[in-house]
């Protein structure tokens, strides 16, 4: 409970506890219990239907747990605790609050086609009421300039190639001074001679202190900028550890067989 | 390095016959001949030609009476009100349609019944029946008031006051266009992308700001086509208003035939150049309406018909010079 906690305690940035999900009779989180600290970076791996994209999803409550609870920053996402310690769902109106108060990068992008690339970055701290339009531009135009985009402020997402797109994003995501980042395969929509150019974003991101997790396929990437790998198949954490240890000398047969059909 | 291999030298190996001259590179391909396209062509711009000198002399359509009630008060007052009965039926019927479509895609099942059964219903009966239907309202319901449901009553209103002929025309249309509007704009909702619901979702949009902002503006390119063939089909429908006695254009071109039965035809005629003018101007609106929803759809802006023109222009005045060259 919290009170039980000491005041001084910095709380983990996110904590997730014994998450289940399940469609219908399938189970796509079984058990997952994880813990980040503020600033660490955490690679997310696994084979494809694993639960990787949906355990990303239950963090800012885009899929509902059926079982467990997902907190960041130490505050329970999408629920409270009410009389008695039962968990009570929250009101749309708070969920889409803290959401804001979470990054999240999508694999295809999903930057708004009817915006331009300047108002798709300015348009979410307006709308959350957090600054006016000018601020919000001037902050749009600095994030595109740190994501090497600040000449193209004009366009028109479509008007972008993939990468640009996706550092677009990444300026999108920022622009809300999210506390976590969450990216759910960012490369993967993208031609190769293109992943490149994300992927040293977010290692910027990563070296600058900002807590994210990544989802991703790169595992060269991951054991360049990951303070730690997680392992995941079948909806449970098979195996977690610094790169070093979970990437070249595996503990568990089943991280051994993946990394050996994607290295 | 060395020469490199490959085209340099297959193409100096290569057997003459396959090697192209010079003279036949630089020849421009002669196109094919289409006699059949040329005698199709005649076949056509006759039938047509007959077609017109059939309008223009055939006495039976009298274009002198056509000139003479085109621009009448009686004829251009009916204008008037097909235009505003037309004006605020498509306004009302959209706005009952957008709200229609967001009951249907609400999370509530009783939002989902109702809506669902109001365009089961309006789209079911006739149109013509419900306007006589709706004529024949204060019949039915003597007063209305508002109120407390099934309690005391703030406002009365007398219903054959409130309803007169143009209230219950565009309270007939609205009605029945609301329930065909809330499918157009049900689709178009749908047809946006569930990437763009979830974006909004995760960056905490507020729920007005994602429908109106994000969702809203990219449903309406989809929108705008379908909802201008519904208007197009309201300002015809207009005509039915005539049965509950106003005079829209139909109705005064009616009324004026039923005094000078000899011009009924050149009527007729008067009414239906009004309506094609109607339709084009609404289709013009349209190209730019959707022109306007297109940015950020495709990479470049369909050209307008202005800018089409100027480029065709200048394509012809480069085809011509080219000619005069050789």
């Amino acid at each position: 409970m919290t009170t039980t906690r000491p005041p001084e305690t910095i709380p983990a940035a996110l904590e997730i506890h014994d998450v289940h999900k399940w469609y219908g009779a399938h189970r796509v989180l079984d058990g997952i219990d994880l813990t980040v600290r503020p600033g660490e970076v955490t690679v997310v791996i696994g084979p494809s239907g694993s639960g990787k994209s949906t355990l990303l999803r239950v963090v800012n409550h885009l899929e509902k747990p059926e079982i467990g609870h997902v907190s960041v920053g130490g505050e329970l996402i999408g629920v409270k605790r009410g009389s008695g310690g039962r968990l009570r769902e929250l009101s749309e109106r708070t969920i889409l609050a803290q959401r804001s108060r979470i990054g999240f990068v999508f694999q295809n992008f999903n930057l708004f086609p009817h915006l331009t690339v300047l108002d798709n970055v300015a348009a979410a701290p307006v709308a959350t009421g957090r600054l006016t339009k000018p601020e919000a531009q001037e902050l749009a135009r600095e994030l595109l300039t740190r994501v090497g985009l600040g000449d193209r402020t004009g366009a028109y997402p479509r008007q972008l190639s993939g990468g640009q797109q996706q550092r677009v994003a990444i300026a999108r995501a920022l622009a809300l001074r999210p506390g976590i980042i969450l990216f759910d395969e960012p490369t993967s929509a993208l031609d190769p001679e293109l992943v490149g150019e994300v992927l040293s974003v977010i290692k910027d991101l990563a070296t600058s202190g900002t807590t994210l997790v990544i989802v991703t396929h790169e595992i060269g990437f991951a054991r360049e900028v990951a303070d730690r790998i997680v392992f995941i198949d079948g909806g449970r954490i098979v195996e977690q550890g610094p790169p070093a240890q979970v990437l070249d000398k595996p503990r568990h047969e089943r991280t051994r067989d993946f990394l050996s059909k994607v290295l | 390095m060395s020469e490199p291999p490959g085209a340099a030298v297959s193409l100096a190996e290569a057997p003459p016959v396959d090697t192209p001259s010079k003279s036949f590179a630089s020849q421009r391909v002669q196109p094919l001949p289409r006699p059949g396209r040329w005698i199709t062509t005649a076949v056509v711009l006759v039938v047509v030609a007959q077609i017109v000198h059939g309008l223009a002399t055939n006495p039976f359509y009298q274009w002198d009476r056509f000139r003479y009630w085109f621009l009448r008060p009686a004829i251009l007052d009916g204008l008037g009100v097909t235009l505003e009965v037309t004006a605020l039926s498509a306004v009302l019927g959209l706005l009952g349609g957008i709200l229609l479509a967001l009951g249907r895609l609400s999370g509530s099942p009783v939002l989902r019944a109702v809506s669902w059964t109001y365009t089961w219903l309006f789209r079911s009966v006739p149109l013509i029946v419900l306007l006589i239907f709706l004529y024949n309202f204060s019949a039915l319901y003597k007063t209305l008031s508002l109120g407390i449901p099934f309690g005391p009553a703030f406002v009365t209103f007398d219903e054959s006051r409130l309803a007169t002929d143009m209230t219950v025309a565009v309270i007939g249309l609205s009605l029945n266009e609301a329930a065909y509007a809330a499918e157009v704009v049900r689709g178009g909702i749908l047809s946006v992308d569930q990437g763009q619901h979830e974006a909004a979702a995760a960056l905490g949009l507020p729920k007005g700001y994602q429908f109106t902002r994000i969702v809203f503006p990219q449903a309406l390119r989809s929108i705008t086509p379908n909802y201008v063939n519904q208007l197009i089909g309201l300002i015809k429908s207009t005509s039915l208003v005539f049965y509950v006695s106003l005079l829209d254009l139909f109705g005064s071109v009616q009324s004026m035939g039923s005094t000078y039965p000899g011009d009924i035809v050149p009527l007729l005629l008067v009414a239906t150049v009004w309506y094609l003018i109607l339709t084009s101007l609404v289709s013009v609106v349209q190209f730019y309406v959707e022109r306007y929803f297109a940015r950020g759809a495709t990479r470049s802006l369909p050209p307008t018909p202005l800018q089409k023109a100027r480029a065709a222009l200048t394509d012809l005045r480069a085809r011509l010079r080219r000619e005069a060259a050789v």
